[in-house]
Parts: structure tokens; sequence; C-alpha cells
């Protein structure tokens, strides 16, 4: 199995008056060619700022530092800003969530898709025309060519979501990064855009770091998960072992936080987690999720926590032994 | 329980613009709510669903006397709502928006908006509203520490607790959520999910919660209404839809729910992209183009609704899929 990217203890520090922010905290993952990675968390864990990291786009004050950045074996961590530029869009390609950040209102579908090819490949404008009509058509867009004159404000939201989609496969990538891709589209559009992607992903061979808060996207979407909380990766596995045994207390708390259907009974108490995310600024002291865990002893408080490794690769960043996990994990399961 | 008077009911109401979709175009009417009869009775949740654009809150709007509508009846406690003032209306049926962000006053402290429906309407003597206050508070989850503070010093499910305690300052017997918990983090939207429901049986509330996620429904609402295109296309008790969805709408709205079970995929709701335009709907059947079972006919006549059962067994589809007969014997 051919690995795109690996990331190793990658950190993401803005400075603010009050001191400096550590948004992210030294996480670490790899995709794999044709795998899809979600990773998931509540909003201000760090997930837009991870993939704006792998990108080169963080905002200018932020500092990105990693003991390893790589995208293909090659390494991002030491290329300049056109260099960058360069593999934005023809190696790696991002989907955000409101597609009217990347489309320019000033010109037509054409254009915009045309332009992305043309700036990376050598290609001429009418080969480029050809790959856009057939690419919209893959992503679902019927009467394509016609299309390619029109404006993005005259398309709905779904419909500039496959647009965008299309655009991130111009010059055939082998990383696509998309965060919170449907988070604004209704729930039909949301699954016909997310059962796109995953075709094309599998069709292409692509890999794919899909960020979303929603538990619901990751089961059906990911092969693997990473769960992230204040920063850090608190848990990272397979899909089948985050939600069959789910292992950080944070984990087993997401899960009991949402109904599932004929599981919880109507109007029953769902779970939830009370408390809030520490505040990033400065240096934690031991656990990051002791003030909400509640399976927090008095070592949670002192003690750093290490990622640690359960049975079948699953990690998960907490003092409990296996056994103990378990148990927990047991009655947080969804499937 | 079917003999039991709804404590809103609306008739064939309807809601048209008028909008101009370019800057020389002539104006054109925009149905946002067209024809739609429900009724509501006490204790009961009702779930209304249906994509963005489907005139959702506009209906909401007009149950809470906050728009006019251009045609139909709207009843409360069964007479009709002219005859109640505004406070009367006010005192009956509340809402709590969407977003809980921009829907507080930025300028005035939690107290303050939170007694903003008391001294508009002059309900309490001004040492009462304090005490008044403070115990909506306390029901709500808020702490008496937040009675000076400001919006922007709450988290998001704070802020989300000011609204409901401003809405339930009037003690209403019917609020209406328009996506409550959209805005929200799951770990937040719980806790607000629970207060709803345990407000609910200790105020002896009922509520119409409109919502995009379809889980929240099914967990929350003892029926559900489906909107599309401005009408209710299905009507049915949660279990019943849940179980068996009739309309290939609801069926659509279904198969998109994305329930955590891994390995199950994304499904293939077989559903056209292209929501339709409001301002010139497709004939006969508004929902034609996109149905995966559309026949000769849909292109052609507009279905009526077929209705069967009473009271909480009150049942409604709107598809030439089910005749009346059909209909009956189901
Ligand atoms: N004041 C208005 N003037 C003109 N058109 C309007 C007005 N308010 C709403 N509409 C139109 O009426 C239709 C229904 O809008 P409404 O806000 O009720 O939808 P909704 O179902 O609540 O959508 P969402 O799920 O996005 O909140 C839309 O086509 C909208 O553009
Ligand atoms: N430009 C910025 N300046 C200062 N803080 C920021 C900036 N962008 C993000 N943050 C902070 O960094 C943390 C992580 O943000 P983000 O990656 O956007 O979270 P998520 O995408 O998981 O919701 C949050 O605490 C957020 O407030
Ligand atoms: S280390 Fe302690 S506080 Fe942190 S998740 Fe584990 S048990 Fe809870
Ligand atoms: S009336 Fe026809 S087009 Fe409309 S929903 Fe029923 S089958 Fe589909
Ligand atoms: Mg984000
Ligand atoms: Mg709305």
């Amino acid at each position: 199995m051919s690995r795109i990217l690996e990331v190793e203890n990658l950190r993401v520090d803005i400075p603010l008056e009050s001191g400096t922010l550590h948004a992210v905290r030294d996480i670490s993952f790899h995709v794999d060619k044709g795998e899809t990675l979600c990773i998931v968390g509540e909003s201000g864990c760090g997930k837009s700022l991870t993939s704006l990291a792998l990108m080169g786009l963080l905002p200018t004050k932020a500092i990105r530092t990693a003991n390893r950045l790589t995208l293909g074996g090659r390494d991002l961590g030491t290329l300049n800003e056109t260099q960058m530029a360069d593999i934005r869009g023809s190696r790696m390609a991002m989907i955000f969530q409101e597609p009217m950040t990347s489309l320019n209102p000033a010109y037509t579908i054409g254009n915009q898709l045309a332009e992305a090819m043309l700036r990376h490949r050598k290609v001429n404008p009418n080969e480029a025309r050809e790959r856009a009509i057939y690419l919209l058509e893959k992503v679902g867009i019927t009467a394509a060519a016609s299309r390619l004159g029109q404006y993005p404000h005259q398309l709905s939201g779904g419909l500039r979501q496959r647009v965008m989609i299309a655009m991130a496969l111009m010059c055939g990538p082998d990383l696509i990064l998309a965060d919170e891709p449907t988070t604004a589209l209704d729930v039909t559009i949301q699954a016909q855009i997310l059962h796109l992607l995953a075709n094309l992903q599998k069709e292409f061979e692509m890999g794919l770091v899909l960020i979303t808060h929603d538990l619901g996207i990751v089961a059906r979407v990911a092969h693997r998960v990473a769960v992230m909380y204040a920063g850090q990766i608190v848990e990272e596995g397979t899909v089948e072992d985050i939600f069959r045994r789910p292992m950080h207390p944070y984990t087993q708390g997401l899960l009991r936080c949402i109904p599932i259907p004929g599981k919880t009974a109507r109007g029953a108490h769902l779970g939830s987690i009370p408390g809030m995310v520490p505040s990033l600024i400065g240096d934690l002291k031991g656990c990051a999720f002791a003030n909400r865990c509640p399976h927090a002893f008095s070592d949670c408080n002192t003690t750093d926590v290490a990622l640690r490794e359960a049975s079948g690769g699953q990690r998960y960043r907490c003092l409990l032994s296996q056994e103990a996990a378990e148990q927990n994990a047991r009655e947080a399961a969804t499937a | 329980m079917s003999a039991q008077t709804p404590i809103l009911e609306t008739k064939d109401l309807r809601c048209v613009f008028t909008v101009r979709q370019g800057l020389f175009k002539a104006k054109k009417p925009l149905a946002a709510v067209n024809g739609v009869s429900l009724q509501v009775r006490k204790g009961e949740i009702l779930g209304l669903v249906g994509e963005s654009g489907c005139g959702k809150s506009t209906l909401a709007k007009i149950l809470l006397g906050l728009q006019e509508p251009t045609a139909g009846a709207l009843l409360i406690d069964g007479k009709p709502s002219s005859s109640f003032s505004r406070i009367d209306i006010a005192r009956r049926v509340q809402p709590i928006f969407q977003d809980p962000f921009s829907s507080l006053n930025p300028r005035k402290t939690i107290g303050d908006i939170i007694a903003l429906p008391l001294r508009v309407h002059k309900l309490a003597r001004r040492d009462e509203i304090r005490p008044k206050v403070l115990e909506i508070m306390d029901l709500c989850g808020l702490s008496k520490r937040f009675y000076e503070s400001y919006p922007n010093q709450l988290s998001g499910g704070q802020r989300q607790r000011v609204a409901i305690a401003r809405a339930l300052i009037m003690r209403p017997e019917l609020v209406i959520c328009d996506e409550p918990t959209s805005a929200l983090d799951v770990s937040v939207q719980s806790q607000i999910l629970n207060l709803l429901t345990d407000l609910q049986k200790e105020l002896n509330l009922t509520y119409i919660l409109i919502s995009h996620n379809l889980a929240v429904v099914e967990h929350m609402a003892t029926h559900v209404a489906v909107m599309y295109l401005g009408r209710l296309v299905e009507q049915a008790p949660t279990d019943e839809l849940f179980r068996n969805p009739r309309h290939p709408y609801t069926r659509a709205l279904l198969d998109s729910v994305l329930t955590p079970e891994p390995g199950m995929g994304v499904p293939d709701s077989q559903l056209g992209a292209a929501f339709p335009n409001p301002i010139d709907p497709p004939r006969g059947c508004t929902f034609h183009p996109r149905c995966p079972k559309a026949m000769d006919i849909c292109k052609q006549a507009a279905p009526t609704p077929i209705v069967s059962g009473e009271g909480a067994d009150y049942d409604m589809v709107e598809c030439h899929l089910y005749g009346p007969q059909e209909a009956r014997a189901a």
C-alpha cells in the first residue's frame, strides 16, 4: 500500500496578546492511496487549521512546525511559496465548506475550471475545456457544456459544491482535503455529494482527508478515523474500531450524545459532555479532557498522557488500562 | 383524544411574495407557502422537515403572527387568529430561532434580554421582573451569575438556553423551534434537546420542531410533517412515517440519513440535484422532475391530499401513487 501523506508532530501556534495559542499540538497521521481518513471533533479543536497547515494556507501570523510533512515522499516543509502553489491544485486540492470562498464570482465556471488546469499542466485551452466537461458530467451536472458559460451565483449551493469537486479533480491530484464539504447543504444533497466523492475517490484512487463534526458521515465514509480534542488526536483507528470499540472517554461521550435510531428511546435523555474545552493558550497540564471526563482520577490532572496502542493498532490517549477502556467502550458502541 | 380541539390549526394557508428575478425583469409571484393545512394538539411535538427554501420558516412566521398570510385560515384554540390581540398570541405561541448568535442583542445583558417580552407586553411590575427571570433561568440551566453578562461572554449552548428562557418567560403553550440545535456541536445539541424534553414535561408544552436533522426529529417528535415547495406532502405519526414512508420525497429524505453505522456506505437517494425554481414551479406534481416513481399523470395533474385517521393517528399523503382506495385500505 503506498503512502501519500505523512504527518509527524504537526504543530500550529498562533501568537496572541494573551499568550501563544497552541491550536494544533503534535499530531501525527498518514493517508494511503485510495484511503479516506476522517478527522472528527467539535468546533475549535483544530480541524480546519490542520488542513490549512497541510495546504500551506495558514493565516500569516500562525506558525507551523512538523518533524515530517511529506506528500508522495516529497518534503512539503522545505518548499517555498511558489513551489507550494504549484503543488496546490495539482498534487493536492482542497474543498471548502462554502464553495464561494474558492470560486471567483467574476469568472464563468468554464474559465475557472480551465484555469485550474492550464496553470499546472501543459495542455491547450481546448483540452482543458474537454476535461472540464468530462468532470462536470462525472460530478452529475447535466448539460455540462452549457454550464461552462454560467457564473457561480447562477448555481444552487449543491451545484456549486459539485463544481468545486470538479475543480479539485482537474489536475488529477493524489490527495483531496475536504473541510466540512457538506455542512451547509440539505441532507439529500449532502448524501449525493458524499456518495459522489466516495465513488470518485475509489475510481481515481486518491487519498481523501475528510474533516467533519458529523459522526454519521464519519461512519459511512471513513476507512480510518482520527478524533481530535483540544488540538490533539485523542483516538485513532479503523472506522469499525472507533464505532464498535471506542476506547477514549471523549469518543465514547460523543457517541452517547447522538440519537441512534432503534437504540435510543424517543424522548429519552441523550448523553452529554458537561463542561467546556480548556483554553488552548499556554501549556496543558495532564490530560486535556480531565475536567470533563467521567472516569478521571487524580493522576489525570498531573501526568502527561501519551497515545497508547490497543490490540488491532487502535491508538488512544488515556491513562486507563485497555481492560477498563474496553469495559466503557461496550456500552458506548453504536454498532 | 380526537375530540380535543387543536391548540393550533391552519386551513389552506398561503403566503405569496412578489419577487424580481433580475434588475429589468417583471415582478413575479413566489408561493413560499402554498396551501398548508395542519393541526397541532396539546402535548404533541410536530416535526417539520424539508429542504432549504421549501417554506418552513415562512410557515413558522405566519403561525407566530409575524407574517400576514395571503390566504387561508389560522385558528388558535379553534378561534380565528384575528380575534386575538398580539399579546394574546404572544402568550400562547413563542419562537426559538435558528441562530442564537444573531438573535440576541449584543448590547443588552442576559437579564434584560430574557425580560424583554415581559416589558414589551407590560406583563410584570418592575419589582417582579428579576425574580421571574431568575426562575426561568434556573429552569433552563443558566446560572444566576449570567444575569448581568452579555451574549458574547456566553458559549453557543448557553446562548441557546437564553433564547429558550426568553421564549418561556411568557409561559406559552406552544413553542416553535426553528432549527434549535443546528448551529451547535453534538455535545451541546444533546444538552439542549434534553432541556427541551424536560421543559415539555414540566410545563406541559407543545412544540413545533423544524429541523434538517432527521435523527433529531425521529428522537423528539410525536408526529412529522414533510414539506416540499410550499406544500405538505406527507404527515404521519413518527413511528409510522419512519417505518413506512409513502411519499417518494419522504423516502429520499429518509434514505439520505446517515446513521452512525460503519460499513454501510453512503446511499444513493436517486434524487436529481435540481431543486426547482419556486418562481416557476414544475407543472403537475412539483416533485416530478426529481421523482424516481413519476408517471405520465404526474406531469399533468397535481395530486390532491389523501387523508386518513384523525387526532393522534392523523395521516396524509399527497401523491398519485396513492389513490383514495389504497389509502383507506392502509
Ligand atoms: N420576505 C420574502 N420575500 C421574498 N421571498 C421570500 C421571503 N421570505 C422567504 N422567501 C422565499 O420563500 C421561500 C421559502 O423560504 P423559507 O425561509 O420559508 O424557507 P425554509 O424552508 O425555512 O428554508 P431553510 O431550511 O433554508 O431555513 C424561499 O424560496 C425564499 O427565498
Ligand atoms: N486566525 C486565527 N487567529 C487566532 N486564533 C485562531 C485563528 N484561526 C483559528 N484559531 C483558533 O484555533 C483553534 C482551532 O481552530 P480551527 O482549526 O478553526 O477549529 P475547527 O476547524 O476544528 O473548528 C480555535 O481555538 C480557534 O479559535
Ligand atoms: S486520562 Fe484520565 S481524564 Fe483523560 S480521558 Fe483518560 S481517564 Fe479521562
Ligand atoms: S405524484 Fe407522481 S411525481 Fe409526484 S411524488 Fe407521486 S409519483 Fe412522484
Ligand atoms: Mg472548521
Ligand atoms: Mg428556515
